[in-house]
C-alpha cells in the first residue's frame, strides 16, 4: 500500500507492505542506513528517528519541538503516513555538525558508532523536552538505548555538553 | 524480528473502526501506539490478520476534566498523560505511572488504552488505573459501556473487551492533593516492574504479583482498620499467585510486595 | 611540542555522526547486487537426535530460492578443534544438535522478510536427549555430547592429581570457598552478519565484521576446504566485537557456501536473539579457591582449581583456562601458588573469547581470595594487599607461573587509587553508616590486578605486527595496518603516530586495514595488542620512511644525507644550517612512490596493572546493588592520546562492573535459555552506572619505544572484583561472607536472609 510522508525534508511517496517497520523502509527504500536494527525487543534504541504528525498528543502541540523520539523498529511504516521523520542524516546542515554531533565528538562520545545514531537521535529528544537536564535525568532519558563500548560515561558528558551549548533551546526544522 | 503478513486499515473514525472490527472478524486486532501489539507480532506470538490503525483518530486522544473524574482517551500516548498538566494535578499517581513505563521513545508512542487492552499484569498502568479506581468506557455497535478496573482484567493478557469493541477512554477520579505511593522495582531501568505496588486512598494495588494486576485486599482492610503502613503491609502477599522467572522466585517476589507495599503507604505522607 | 600524548578529537567521528557507519548489514557493492538472503532454521532443543528434517513446505512458500540441511554439505570437512580432535563437529549439523540455537538447516529467499515466513514451514522432527546443563558435574559422564570422545572432558590443564596436599601446612589460617564466574553475553551492539560473492577467478570475497581479516580468511579457507589465498576478506565497520567476531563461524561459512552453490551472491544478518544464544559467550567458569596465611596478613599460599564450561562445542573459551593459569598470582609475592584446570562440554552456547579472555576470571578469583583471607584474619582489605603485592620492579620479574611481567608498581597504584577514592573518608562514612543502623549498607570493594597484554601467537612466535606507510606527491599519507579497530579509534591513534614522524596533520592520513588483499598479514585486534604492536609498528615504518626519503633528499639537494635535517613542522628536509635550501616530504613522492613496509617485533608480552576501588550502597530490604562510585587506576605504560585510553577504560570498567552486579545468561534444567532477548538478559543500561573516576599513572614498559602496554581489556579485569567485593563489604556486618556474581537483587536478599537465619 502507499505511503506519503517527509523523510529529511523530502517529500516521499512509496508503495510498501503494510508490515514493512519503519527502520527497513528508511534503510532499504530511502537509503538512509544510519538508523541500525540492534534487538528484536524494542530495548536499545539503535533505530531511534524522530518522528511528528499534524496532530500530536491530543492537545495540537508537540511534546517536543522537532518531533519525538521514538523506536522506528517498532513503528511501522504505514504508521508514519502523513509523519515527518528526521534521522541522523538529517540533523547536520550540509558540513557543520548539529550541536549535539559535535558534542558527541568532543566528548568522544562514540567508539564503534553503531548506536550512535541513535542515541544522537534520543538526545535531540531529550534535549528538545528537557533543555537543562541533570546527569541523573540524562541517564534516564537514554535508559532507552544501551551502548556497548562507551560505559555511558562520555555520552552523558557529550549530552550535558550539548545541553550546555544550547542544544535543547535550538527549534529543529 | 518480523511479523507474519498482514492488511492494513488506517480507521477515519471510531464508527469506522466499529465496522472494520466487524468486517475483518475476530482476526484483526486494533492498533493505536503498537508498543504492546508490535513486540509480540515481531516475535510471532501474535499473528493477526489485520491492523485497524485507530492511533490518530483525534476523537480517542486527549485528556479533559468530566466532573469528578479525569477522561483521557484512549490512544493518548504515556508521554502527554505524563506531562499533562491536568493529570498532574488531579491524578498524579496516574501522571508518575505512565512516566514510567518503558522509556522516552517508548512512552512518545504507547497508549493508555492499548496499555490496559494488552493487560500484562507486571506494567505499570493497568496497577494504576487499579489503584486508582478507575474504569474504561468501551465502544461496540450496542453503544457505550463503562467497566471498572477490577472487573476489566480477566485473566492473563485477558481482559472484558467483548469482540467488536474497543476502549475509547480511561476514567480516573479526581484528586487533588492526595497522598499517593508508587514503588515499581526493577533490575535494569526500563524493565517491567518484578513486583510493583501503587497505593492511593485505601486502595493496593501490585503488579506482577499473580496474572492480573492485584488488589491487596488483605492489606487494604487492615488500613481500614487503623492498621500502620507496616502492619499493613505485612499482609500484601496474601491471596497473591506471583510466578517465578530469572528475576525472582515466589518467596522473593512475596518478600518484594510487603516491603514495595509498606514503601508505597509511607510515601502517601 | 609533540602530539603524542595529547587529546586528538577522533577522524572518524563526522561520518559516523552523519551518515552512519557502514556495517555488514549496510555494504552496498556492486559485487552483491541481486543477492539472496539466507536464513538459519535453529534448533529449539539443548540436545537430541536429528532423526528428520522437512524442508519441501519451505520451498513452496513465497520467495524461497533453496532450502539445504546437513547432508547438502557434506562436501565440507568436518571443524576438528585442535585442543580435542574427538570432540569434531559438521559445519552444519547432521545427526545431533547439542545446544538451543544450533543451526540445522538454511533456507535462502528473494528478500530478507520472507525468511521468517519460510522458516516456519521447516518441520525438524527430533528425538530428544538428556541435556547437559550444570557444568560442575558434566565430567561425572552420565550423558555424553560427543560419543566418539567417550567423555565430556575437552582437556585439562595442570594435573589435579598432583596438588600439593601440603601446600598449606605452614598457614595460621586456611579458607576455601567454590565461587562462581558466571557466564554473560558478549552482545556487541551489532549481531552478526556475513555476505559474499564469488568471482569467475574462483575465489570468494566474503564481508565480515571481525577483529582480524586474515585470521577470519584462514579460518573461512580452512572451513570451506580451500586454500587461502582462494578468499579475500573485507572488513566493513564492525559494530563492537570484544573478543566474540575472531575468525569466522559456521554461518560464515555457510553464506559463503551458499553462494557458491547458488552461483549468486548470498547476505546474512542475524536476529538479536541469535547473537545471543549462538554467538559465542563468555566467562563461565567454576572456581574453587583456597587461601592461607599468617595473621599478620601475609598470604603464603594459594589454590586456583578451575572448571571451564566450554559449552557445546570445543572453541576459544575451552582453552582460556590456560590464562586463568598463567595470571594465577596476579600482582602478588606468593610464596606456594598453583591451579590447575578442566574444560567440559555441555548444551549450551559455546563459549568464546570475552574482554579479558581468561585473565578477568584469574583476578575475580584471587581478588575474592585476598577479601575471604581478610575477613577471616579481620584486617582491612587495603592492608591485606598491601603487605602482599610484589614490591616495585623495573626489570622483568617471571612468576613460577611462566609470565614475565615486563614492569610494575603495583604498590603505588593501589595507594593511588586510595588516595583518589578518600579511601579513609569512606570507611569512616561506612562505620556512621553502620552505627546509625542504616538500611541501605554501605560497601567499599577493592581490586588489584595485573594483567598479560600482547601474547603474540604462541610459544615460539614472537608477537609482532607490520604497518605500510606511504606518503602520496600531494601531502596526504595512507597507513596500511595489520590491526583491526572496531571502536578503538586506530585510525586517529595511528595517523598520530605517523604525524608525529612524518609532519603531515592527523586529517590527511588515512588508514586502511580489515581486506585481506590489501594487508594479507595481520594478527588484528584483540588481547589488547595493537597500540603495542601496530602502533609500533606504524612508528618504525614512518621513522624507516623518513630514511629513505633522506636519501632521495640528498639527491635532490646535492647534499650529503648526514647534513641534511628534516623538519617536522614543515614537513621538509633542509640542509642543516640552511633552511632555504630545503625540499617537502611530498614532493620526493612525485617521481617513484615512497612508502615503507616494516615488521615491529616485541620482546614479549607486556603486563597493565591496576586497583579499582567500588563504592555501593545495598538496600538491604530488597538486595537491590548501587553502584555509587568506581575508582580505578589503570596503568598500561604511556598514553598515546588520553582520550581514547579514558574511552577504552569507561568501557572496560562498565563491563566488568556489569559482570559482578547486572548481566548473567541463564539456562532451565533442559538447556533452554532463559535470557535470549534484550528484555530478559539484563544488559546494562545507562542508569545502572555513575560517571567513572580515573586517576593517571604510567609505568612504561620496555618493551617498546612507546613504551606502551594494552588498555583495551583492564578496565574489566579490575572493575569485576571491585564490585563484587563491595556488595559483600557492605553486608559483612550482616554475617554474609560471600555473595555469587551477579549480586542481583534476589541473590543478595537470599544472603542476607541466610546470614540471618545462621545467626
Amino acid at each position: 500500500m502507499r505511503v506519503e510522508l517527509t523523510v529529511n525534508g523530502q517529500r516521499r511517496s512509496d508503495d510498501v507492505e503494510p508490515r514493512l517497520l519503519l527502520v527497513h523502509y528508511l534503510r532499504e527504500v530511502c537509503g538512509l542506513r544510519a538508523a541500525n536494527v540492534g534487538c528484536d525487543t524494542t530495548s536499545c534504541g539503535a533505530c531511534t528517528v524522530l518522528m511528528k504528525g499534524a496532530d500530536e498528543g491530543g492537545t495540537g502541540k508537540g511534546v517536543g519541538g522537532g518531533g519525538t523520539s521514538v523506536k522506528s523498529c517498532t513503528v511501522l511504516a504505514v504508521q508514519a503516513n502523513g509523519q515527518e521523520v528526521t534521522t541522523a542524516e538529517g540533523l547536520a546542515a550540509g558540513d557543520d555538525l548539529h550541536p549535539v554531533q559535535a558534542a558527541f565528538r568532543q566528548e568522544h562520545g562514540l567508539q564503534c558508532g553503531f548506536c550512535t545514531p541513535g542515541m544522537v537521535m534520543a538526545t535531540v529528544g531529550l534535549l528538545s523536552e528537557n533543555p537543562h537536564p541533570t546527569e541523573a535525568e540524562v541517564r534516564e532519558g537514554l535508559e532507552g538505548n544501551f551502548c556497548r563500548c562507551t560505559g555511558y560515561h562520555n555520552i552523558v558528558r557529550a549530552v550535558l555538553a550539548a545541553a550546555e551549548a544550547g542544544a535543547g533551546t535550538e527549534v529543529d526544522a | 524480528m518480523i511479523p507474519a503478513p498482514f492488511e492494513y486499515v488506517a480507521a477515519q473514525s471510531t464508527a469506522h473502526a466499529l465496522d472494520l472490527l466487524d468486517s475483518l472478524g475476530d482476526e484483526a486486532k486494533l492498533l493505536a501506539g503498537g508498543h504492546s501489539l508490535l513486540p509480540m507480532m515481531k516475535l510471532r506470538l501474535a499473528a493477526p490478520s489485520a491492523l485497524i490503525d485507530i492511533g490518530q483518530l483525534a476523537e480517542l486522544r486527549g485528556i479533559r476534566a468530566d466532573g469528578d473524574e479525569l477522561v483521557i482517551g484512549a490512544a493518548t500516548p504515556h508521554a502527554v498523560v505524563a506531562s499533562s498538566e491536568l493529570v498532574r494535578s488531579d491524578a498524579p499517581l496516574l501522571a508518575h505511572s505512565a512516566a514510567q513505563v518503558g522509556d522516552p521513545q517508548i512512552r512518545h508512542r504507547g497508549t493508555i488504552g492499548g496499555s490496559l487492552a494488552h493487560a500484562d499484569p507486571a506494567a505499570d498502568l493497568p496497577m494504576a488505573v487499579l489503584a486508582l479506581g478507575g474504569s474504561v468506557d468501551l465502544l461496540s455497535r450496542n453503544g457505550t459501556r463503562n467497566v471498572v478496573a477490577d472487573d476489566f482484567f480477566t485473566g492473563f493478557f485477558e481482559t472484558s473487551l467483548d469482540e467488536g469493541e474497543l476502549i475509547v477512554a480511561v476514567r480516573v477520579p479526581r484528586r487533588p492533593g492526595q497522598g499517593w505511593g508508587y514503588e515499581k522495582f526493577v533490575r535494569r531501568a526500563n524493565d517491567w516492574a518484578i513486583v510493583g505496588a501503587a497505593a492511593v486512598d485505601g486502595r493496593i494495588a501490585l503488579a506482577n504479583m499473580g496474572p492480573v494486576p492485584l488488589r491487596a485486599r488483605a492489606a487494604e482492610q487492615a488500613l481500614a482498620e487503623g492498621a500502620s503502613p507496616a502492619e499493613a503491609a505485612e499482609l500484601a502477599a496474601q491471596d497473591t499467585e506471583p510466578s517465578e522467572d530469572v528475576h525472582a522466585d515466589r518467596d522473593y517476589r512475596r518478600h518484594l510486595a510487603r516491603v514495595l507495599t509498606r514503601r508505597a503507604l509511607e510515601q502517601r505522607g | 611540542m609533540s602530539i603524542l600524548g595529547t587529546r586528538v578529537l577522533r577522524t572518524e567521528d563526522p561520518r559516523f555522526l552523519t551518515s552512519g557507519g557502514v556495517y555488514t548489514e549496510d555494504v552496498v557493492d556492486e559485487r552483491l547486487d541481486g543477492a539472496c538472503h539466507v536464513f538459519f532454521v535453529r534448533s529449539p532443543i539443548a540436545h537430541a537426535r536429528i532423526l528428520d528434517i522437512d524442508v519441501s513446505a519451505a520451498l513452496e512458500a513465497p520467495g524461497v530460492v533453496a532450502a539445504f540441511t546437513g547432508a547438502d554439505l557434506a562436501d565440507l570437512p568436518l571443524i576438528k578443534p585442535g585442543m580435542n580432535k574427538q570432540m569434531a563437529r559438521p559445519v552444519l549439523a547432521t545427526d545431533k544438535v547439542r545446544y538451543v540455537g544450533e543451526p540445522v538447516a538454511i533456507v535462502v529467499t528473494e528478500q530478507p522478510y520472507q525468511g521468517e515466513d519460510a522458516m516456519e514451514l521447516v518441520d525438524v522432527d527430533y528425538e530428544p536427549l538428556p541435556a547437559v546443563v550444570d557444568f560442575a558435574t558434566a565430567a561425572q559422564n552420565d550423558v555424553l555430547l560427543y560419543e566418539e570422545a567417550g567423555s565430556n572432558v575437552a582437556g585439562t590443564f595442570g594435573d589435579s592429581s598432583a596438588l600439593d596436599e601440603h601446600l598449606f601446612d605452614d598457614c595460621e589460617v586456611v579458607t576455601t570457598r567454590t565461587i562462581q564466574n558466571q557466564r554473560v553475553a558478549p552482545a556487541p551492539m551489532e549481531s552478526r552478519a556475513g555476505a559474499a560473492a564469488w568471482g569467475e577467478d574462483g575465489r570468494v570475497t566474503a564481508w565480515i565484521p571481525n577483529q582480524g581479516a586474515q585470521g577470519t580468511r584462514a579460518g573461512l579457507a580452512r572451513m570451506l576446504g580451500l586454500g587461502t589465498e582462494k578468499v579475500h576478506v573485507i572488513t566493513p565497520d564492525v559494530g563492537g566485537a570484544f573478543g566474540a567476531k575472531f575468525g569466522a563461524d559456521p554461518e560464515h561459512v555457510m553464506v559463503a557456501w551458499v553462494a557458491r552453490r547458488l552461483d549468486r551472491p548470498a547476505r546474512w544478518t542475524e536476529t538479536r536473539y541469535e547473537n545471543l544464544v549462538a554467538m559465542t559467550h563468555g566467562r563461565a567458569q567454576q572456581q574453587k579457591v583456597t587461601i592461607g596465611g599468617k595473621r599478620d596478613g601475609t598470604v603464603l599460599a594459594y589454590r586456583l582449581e578451575v572448571i571451564q564450561d566450554s559449552g557445546a562445542h570445543v572453541r576459544v573459551g575451552a582453552v582460556l583456562p590456560s590464562l586463568t593459569i598463567l595470571m594465577t598470582p596476579g600482582p602478588y609475592e606468593i610464596p606456594q601458588a598453583e591451579s590447575v584446570a578442566t574444560s567440559v562440554v555441555t548444551n549450551t552456547t559455546p563459549i568464546g573469547a570475552y574482554r579479558g579472555a581468561g585473565r578477568p576470571e584469574a583476578s575475580a578469583a584471587l581478588e575474592r581470595a585476598m577479601d575471604l583471607f581478610a575477613a577471616e584474619i579481620g584486617m582491612d582489605p587495603a592492608d591485606v594487599r598491601r603487605r602482599n603485592l610484589l614490591p616495585k620492579f623495573t626489570e622483568p620479574h617471571r612468576t613460577k607461573f611462566g609470565a614475565l611481567y615486563d614492569t610494575g608498581d603495583y604498590a603505588a597504584a593501589l595507594d593511588k587509587v586510595l588516595e583518589a577514592a578518600d579511601y579513609d573518608e569512606l570507611r569512616k562514612e561506612q562505620a556512621e553508616r553502620r552505627a546509625r543502623g542504616d538500611a541501605v549498607a554501605m560497601g567499599i570493594g577493592l581490586a588489584s590486578y595485573v594483567e598479560i597484554t600482547g601474547m603474540g601467537d604462541g610459544e615460539d612466535v614472537p608477537p609482532q605486527e607490520n604497518a605500510t606507510v606511504e606518503v602520496h606527491p600531494d601531502g596526504t599519507a595512507t597507513i596500511l595496518t595489520g590491526t583491526s579497530p572496531h571502536g578503538q579509534g586506530h585510525a586517529t591513534a595511528w595517523a598520530m603516530l605517523a604525524s608525529e614522524q612524518l609532519g603531515i596533520p592527523v586529517e590527511k592520513i588515512t588508514l586502511k586495514w580489515g581486506d585481506t588483499d590489501l594487508v594479507p598479514e595481520g594478527g588484528g585486534t584483540g588481547g589488547s595488542r595493537s597500540l603495542q604492536h601496530g602502533g609500533s609498528a606504524v612508528r618504525k615504518a614512518a621513522q624507516e620512511l623518513i630514511e629513505v626519503a633522506r636519501e632521495r633528499a640528498a639527491d635532490e639537494l646535492e647534499a650529503s644525507p648526514a647534513d641534511l635535517r628534516f623538519d617536522v613542522e614543515r614537513s621538509a628536509f633542509e640542509v642543516a644550517g640552511d633552511p632555504d635550501a630545503s625540499v617537502p616530504l611530498a614532493s620526493l613522492a612525485a617521481e617513484e612512490r615512497l612508502f615503507v613496509r616494516t615488521i615491529f617485533t616485541a620482546p614479549g608480552a607486556t603486563f597493565p596493572f591496576g586497583s579499582h576501588v567500588a563504592v555501593v550502597d545495598v538496600d538491604t530490604e530488597t538486595g537491590k546493588v548501587v553502584l555509587r562510585r568506581m575508582i580505578t587506576v589503570d596503568d598500561a605504560g604511556f598514553v598515546l592520546n588520553p582520550l581514547l585510553a579514558e574511552g577504552q577504560r569507561h568501557g572496560g570498567i562498565a563491563q566488568g562492573a556489569a559482570q559482578a552486579f547486572v548481566e548473567e545468561v541463564v539456562y532451565d534444567a533442559d538447556g533452554n535459555p532463559l535470557t535470549a532477548s534484550f528484555a530478559d538478559y539484563p544488559f546494562l543500561s545507562a542508569t545502572e552506572v555513575p560517571s567513572f573516576e580515573l586517576a593517571d599513572m604510567q609505568t612504561l614498559t620496555t618493551y617498546n619505544p612507546l613504551g606502551v602496554k594494552g588498555i583495551g581489556e583492564a578496565g574489566s579485569i579490575g572493575a569485576t572484583p571491585a564490585v563484587q567485593n563491595a556488595v559483600i563489604d557492605a553486608l559483612s556486618h550482616l554475617g554474609v561472607r560471600h555473595v555469587d556474581m551477579p549480586a542481583s537483587p534476589q541473590r543478595v536478599w537470599q544472603a542476607l536472609k541466610a546470614a540471618k537465619e545462621n545467626s
